[in-house]
């Protein structure tokens, strides 16, 4: 009963963890793209196509990172060379992929999917209790923990990573360094695109392995909220990631167990969990301060 | 390193008819500069003479339209600043080009080779900033540093990669001049050792003390290149600005009045993380006086001006009178109806939105206290748009602003332009009290003595007038009365006359009061 | 090849009348080849799409009905977008304000006076602006990102309404449909012609366009309104409250987001279900922006709007496609009305690699 919960519990964060870890990285060079609902449900309808028309689920996992990736590219186009607003970019690229989405996606609608396997690792998961929990899962839950550790790495120990944080500090300082500002923001937006594409391949290919209109169902938003609850650091993303996926599994055993609840009390309780976790952690407007990149959001032209 | 062997040898650098376009604007028009091997040069000019583009040119931030470089003799294009890096040439920029949420050895990495690892940058930065007598520590965050601190890293940064030729730009402009001195003597240790320096300045003074040629700006072009030992002030500036400048007159004592403006004991916590917070000031300004605040950049000189506007009301409402009446608790429009005016220091996105044209940005701010003359239909508060254009009309006239076409947008207007009709926006009221926040920085120099002898007509005309400047030639100019803000506290205010240099400069690095200098250089350190 | 921008000394009064134009154009291109892409005759399908329903009485009495709650909530949303409060929200405030609307037809079927229908319209509105100010206190008192907490909020709107008509207000006499009775007659809100469908709704919505154009080009108000969504600085300067604006935009986007959701069901349905909407607070978001955040502008951009609602419905049933690519086109036009936006402020040049700057379009 346990390992069911926890198994659970672990396909629920993992989309989240990845899209926000994507938006993270993004944000840290001071791109705010809030189209990460769109690039996911984007991500989501390629990777079903793809793994339907070829039959392989692996393949499907790569076509989510690339439809998120390229969709992306659009927001980069728009927001870093022809320096539209973000905010309102991000919203259009939210209402185009929600749409477009659904006009791919209206052929598979109720067709069977494929289910990404398993990779069962051979003596951890014989490990009792956690064992089979945490290492006979499907390959977007350990490349979650791989996202984390690996950009926590490369923010805070590589060059490159200081220069996306430098970037996200200051852009005109950067500019002036000689550090190129747009192709590394178009790089980061890309990572943002493929994570929150592959973040939608796990919805489609694994927590519910069909087609369903919308079905990001607002994760996209709720990542969004995490990369302000974890203050933009990478452990925070994971920890924060779990906790909303508990909340979404809790309501959905509880409607099972008929806790005596409406149903869409229970449903709504993942929004309201994120404006409470939202309420909290802006309330100290001193460490929202010192922890959002000073750029994030602002357009950047540069003079030649 | 060689040292020059007189003015036969090839220049280390020299550009050749080096021009630049923004559009069909001339930035830099075929500008000729040699930099010999070993020497300070010195480079003059106005706000908006070419100097900033000039520089951003030889680092490879900008392209040149036309023109050519040459260094060590042979014909280079610096297309990155990576490469003005790789031919030997450092910078260190006015509008430093450092990151706050990084720490010192992190900032000096991004500018390093990638294999450097971040332990073996400490190390050498430490050894370099002890050499040249520049403390830093490597592990702080540069945003609880000072702006001179903040400057040593950029020159420890540019030294670390051993140029051949430092650019400075503008470097005093935010230092005492305690900090300047020891910024020369850091200049004529790299002259020694064979480097080359362009400096870059409108500071005649200074220029004439520690640099061995000069080539001056205007208007883009070439206007002279001379040994400023041998010239003038005087005729430096004519060199500049291309006419004589108007002085300032200050003839005759004006009697003092009432006290118009007087703040008592007044302390306010800071708002953000990196603001300062003001502790127990005080001050006392009477009609016909101008005081003249003091003090070095990031001090609390925005602090006290919010606190004085009103922008930012304070906890005590005795802490602040205006012509007599406590209005600590009262918003920026409340002091406005009181007589007040104020000009603060960022034009842009503070006194006036750039995107608006100048009559909203009248509109801006005296909605209120012309609430009569630019309103009307009583509650919904119409705007007489011709009303405020006629009045943005008479205050273009009044401070001879110059501009093109009728309303055109603030953003578009020359610095100085733009802070003439600011000021004037102000003057147009006759404001018994003004509380001015650095009136001219970034202005030309008509500009800058035009808003001068404003300021001191007005006091002579009965008015208080506050001003905070970091430049303390203006202050000499204008002052009745000098207090020094540093750390958020402010000092007493003394007679202009009885003040010299040496004495603000030491005030400013934040030694108040003879008996007050331990403690006060402790807590900076804690 | 790149492109550079070069910032413009004046606002180009030229691109800010054709920007948004451009914008329909390149939709309209785009689409074309989207219909082709499907095996549809492309020119057929954009008659069919975007002329066809012009063309007789009773659909522009349709484009009249879809087109009013887009512009309500379009030009609320516009004040709030100007100044720099982005409430995207109003899906969930127009269910809100349908539901609050409903309380008197739904608890009181036997009333008839009156005064039912103001007392609706009214309530209404209190309720889309209380749930605006939801957000609106978040962000004021605890700093919290209005973005999200509005869009969070639609969620759990949808959620309550879905609750309710699914439990307590649903009609015992309705064969377990979930919904409630059919209003009362003095309970709807009457056609404005005896010519077609269109009610009430339409005219609301231009009172609102042309009062706030009004607010907006000639009052205080407006000045505020822009000064603080330019710069929140200046705006403390001239003695505006940010945090005030805050209050007023997102209560007055939400009034008009609750007025649009109680016309919609009075006006439109007849009675309250658990899908009220097809997304219009959503829609009106590319509603402002096409109608560049100016509220006359948002009266014309808002019946285009309107259209592809239409004649996405029309394209299914006589040609067969799906009314998805309504959505597809609303998104497409979105981005092009923001990338068009570029030029009212920018000169762009085309580098070609190894040749001159050729510059592009002015």
């Amino acid at each position: 009963m346990f390992e069911a919960i926890l198994l659970t519990v672990i396909t629920a964060s993992t989309p989240l963890v990845i899209a926000s870890l994507g938006e993270l990285v993004t944000e840290r060079a001071g791109v705010l793209n809030l189209g990460v609902e769109g690039m996911m449900i984007m991500g989501a309808v390629c990777a079903f196509a793809a793994a339907q028309l070829t039959g392989s689920p692996h393949l499907g996992i790569l076509a989510g990172i690339l439809g998120g990736a390229i969709f992306s590219l659009l927001f980069g186009f728009l927001t870093l060379t022809l320096v539209a607003n973000q905010v309102a970019t991000g919203l259009a690229l939210t209402i185009l992929g929600l749409g477009l989405s659904g006009q791919i996606g209206e052929a598979f609608v109720g067709q069977p999917g494929v289910k990404l396997p398993p990779i069962v690792i051979p003596l951890l998961s014989d490990i009792p209790f956690v064992g089979r929990v945490l290492f006979s899962q499907d390959l977007t839950f350990y490349l979650s923990i791989a996202l984390v550790i690996g950009i926590n790495w490369f923010l805070f120990r590589s060059r490159t990573g200081l220069k996306i944080r430098a970037i996200g500090d200051s852009h005109a300082s950067a500019h002036a360094l000689g550090i190129n500002v747009i192709r590394t923001r178009y790089l980061a937006v890309m990572f943002g695109g493929a994570c929150a594409g592959l973040a939608g391949a796990q919805l489609s290919l694994v927590y519910t392995p069909q087609w369903v209109e919308n079905m990001s169902a607002g994760r996209g938003w709720i990542a969004l909220a995490l990369v302000v609850f974890a203050s933009w650091r990478p452990w925070r993303v994971l920890a924060g990631g779990y906790l909303f996926g508990a909340v979404g599994v809790g309501q959905l055993h509880a409607q099972a167990f008929g806790v005596g609840l409406p149903s869409q009390l229970l449903s709504a309780l993942p929004y309201a969990a994120t404006i409470v976790v939202l309420i909290i952690i802006s309330h100290n407007r001193r460490t929202t301060l010192i922890n959002t990149p000073a750029s994030l959001g602002k357009p950047f032209v540069p003079d030649r | 390193m060689t040292l020059s062997e007189g003015p036969a040898t090839v220049p280390l650098l020299s550009v050749r008819g080096l021009t630049k376009l923004f559009g069909s604007f001339a930035a830099c028009s075929a500008i000729d500069l040699d930099i010999a091997p070993g020497e300070i040069h010195a480079l003059l000019g106005e706000n908006g003479a070419g100097k900033s583009t000039l520089v951003k040119m030889l680092f490879g931030v900008l392209q040149p339209s036309a023109g050519q470089i040459l260094w060590d003799g042979s014909p280079v294009t610096i297309a990155s600043p990576g490469e003005a890096r790789r031919l030997g040439i450092g910078m260190v920029f006015q509008h430093f080009s450092l990151f706050e949420a990084l720490t010192v050895a992190e900032n000096i990495a991004l500018s390093l080779d990638p294999r450097i690892s971040l332990s073996r940058i400490s190390d050498e930065a430490a050894s370099l900033s002890k050499a040249y007598g520049l403390p830093l520590d490597p592990k702080a965050h540069v945003a609880d540093l000072s702006v001179g601190e903040r400057q040593r890293i950029e020159i420890v940064r540019a030294l670390l990669q051993n140029p051949k030729l430092i650019i400075l730009d503008e470097p005093t402009s935010v230092l005492t001049p305690q900090e300047a001195d020891r910024l020369f003597e850091t200049l004529f240790k790299l002259k020694a050792e064979g480097r080359s320096v362009l400096y870059i300045s409108h500071r005649l003074e200074e220029v004439r003390r520690i640099c061995d040629r000069a080539t001056v700006l205007r208007h883009g072009k070439v206007t002279g290149a001379c040994d400023p030992k041998l010239e003038t002030p005087a005729s430096l500036a004519r060199m500049m600005v291309g006419s004589d400048v108007a002085e300032v007159h200050r003839d005759g004592e004006t009697p003092l009045g009432d006290t118009c403006i007087e703040v008592s004991d007044l302390s306010v916590p800071a708002r953000t993380p990196f603001a300062v917070s003001l502790k127990n000031i005080s001050m006392k300004v009477r009609a016909g006086e101008v005081l003249a605040i003091a003090g070095v950049a990031g001090n609390g000189q925005g602090e006290l001006f919010d606190a004085l506007s009103g922008e930012y009301p304070v906890a005590e409402d005795e802490a602040i009178r205006i012509r007599g009446k406590a209005v600590g608790h009262t918003g920026i429009n409340g002091r406005r109806l009181l007589g007040a005016g104020f000009v603060p220091e960022e034009r842009h996105g503070h006194a006036a939105v750039p995107a608006m044209p100048l009559s909203d940005n009248l509109l801006l701010a005296r909605s209120q206290s012309d609430r009569k003359a630019f309103l009307s239909a009583g509650f919904a508060a119409i705007v007489r748009h011709d009303a405020i254009r006629s009045a943005t009309r008479r205050i273009c006239e009044a401070m001879d602003v110059r501009k093109s076409g009728e309303d055109p947008l603030a953003g578009s207007l020359s610095g100085g332009n733009l802070q003439k009709f600011i000021v004037g926006r102000e003057l147009d009221r006759q404001p018994a009290v003004l509380v001015v926040n650095q009136p001219t920085w970034g202005v030309d120099a008509g500009a800058a003595s035009r808003i001068r002898q404003a300021l001191i007509d007005l006091a002579k005309a009965g008015s208080a007038v506050v001003v905070i400047s970091q430049d303390l030639d203006e202050i000499f100019e204008i002052a009745t009365n000098i207090a020094v803000i540093s750390e958020g506290k402010l000092s007493k205010a003394y007679p202009a006359g009885t003040l010299s240099l040496e004495r603000i400069g030491l005030m400013m690095g934040g030694v108040h009061e003879s008996h007050s200098i331990p403690e006060a250089a402790h807590a900076y350190r804690a | 090849m790149r492109i550079e921008l070069e910032k413009r000394a004046r606002v180009s009064t030229l691109f800010s009348i054709l920007s948004p134009l451009l914008a329909l154009a390149l939709t309209l291109v785009f689409g074309a080849i989207m219909f082709w892409l499907l095996g549809k005759n492309p020119l057929n399908a954009l008659y069919v799409y975007f002329v066809e329903p012009l063309l007789e009485v009773w659909s522009l009495h349709e484009l009249a009905i879809k087109a009013a709650p887009l512009i309500l909530i379009g030009v609320g949303l516009a004040v709030c977008y100007r100044s720099n409060n982005w409430n995207i929200g109003a899906e969930g405030q127009f269910t809100i304000g349908a539901i609050t609307g409903s309380i008197l037809p739904v608890l009181y079927p036997d009333w008839h006076s009156p005064m039912i229908l103001p007392l609706m319209l009214i309530m209404g509105m209190v309720g889309g602006a209380l749930y605006a100010g939801i957000p609106a206190l978040l962000k004021t008192r605890f700093n919290t990102n209005e973005i999200l907490t509005s869009l969070m909020l639609v969620y759990i709107a949808q959620l309550y309404l879905d609750w309710l008509v699914r439990g307590l207000w649903r009609d015992p006499q309705g064969y377990n449909f979930p919904q409630t009775k059919s209003f009362q007659v003095e309970a709807v809100l009457p056609e404005i012609l005896s010519s077609g469908r269109a009610h009430w709704a339409f005219v609301f919505a231009i009172i609102a366009a042309v009062a706030l154009w009004f607010m907006m080009r000639f009052m205080l108000k407006g000045f505020e309104v822009s000064v603080l969504g330019q710069s929140e600085r200046a705006g403390r300067f001239a003695g505006f409250s940010a945090r005030r604006m805050v209050w007023f935009s997102m209560l007055l986007s939400g009034a008009l987001a609750g007025l649009a959701g109680i016309s919609e069901v009075s006006g439109s349905i007849g009675h309250v279900q658990p899908t009220i909407s097809p997304g219009y607070g959503f829609t009106a978001i590319i509603v402002a922006f096409l109608g560049r955040l100016n509220p006359l502008g948002i009266i014309a951009s808002g019946l285009v709007l309107a259209l592809t609602y239409l004649g996405g419905e029309a394209a299914q049933l006589s040609i067969g496609i799906s009314d998805k690519v309504s959505r597809v086109f609303q998104g497409l036009l979105l981005f092009f009305v923001l990338s068009c936006d570029t030029l009212i402020h920018y000169r762009i040049r085309l580098i070609v690699a190894g040749t001159k700057p050729v510059e592009v379009k002015a």
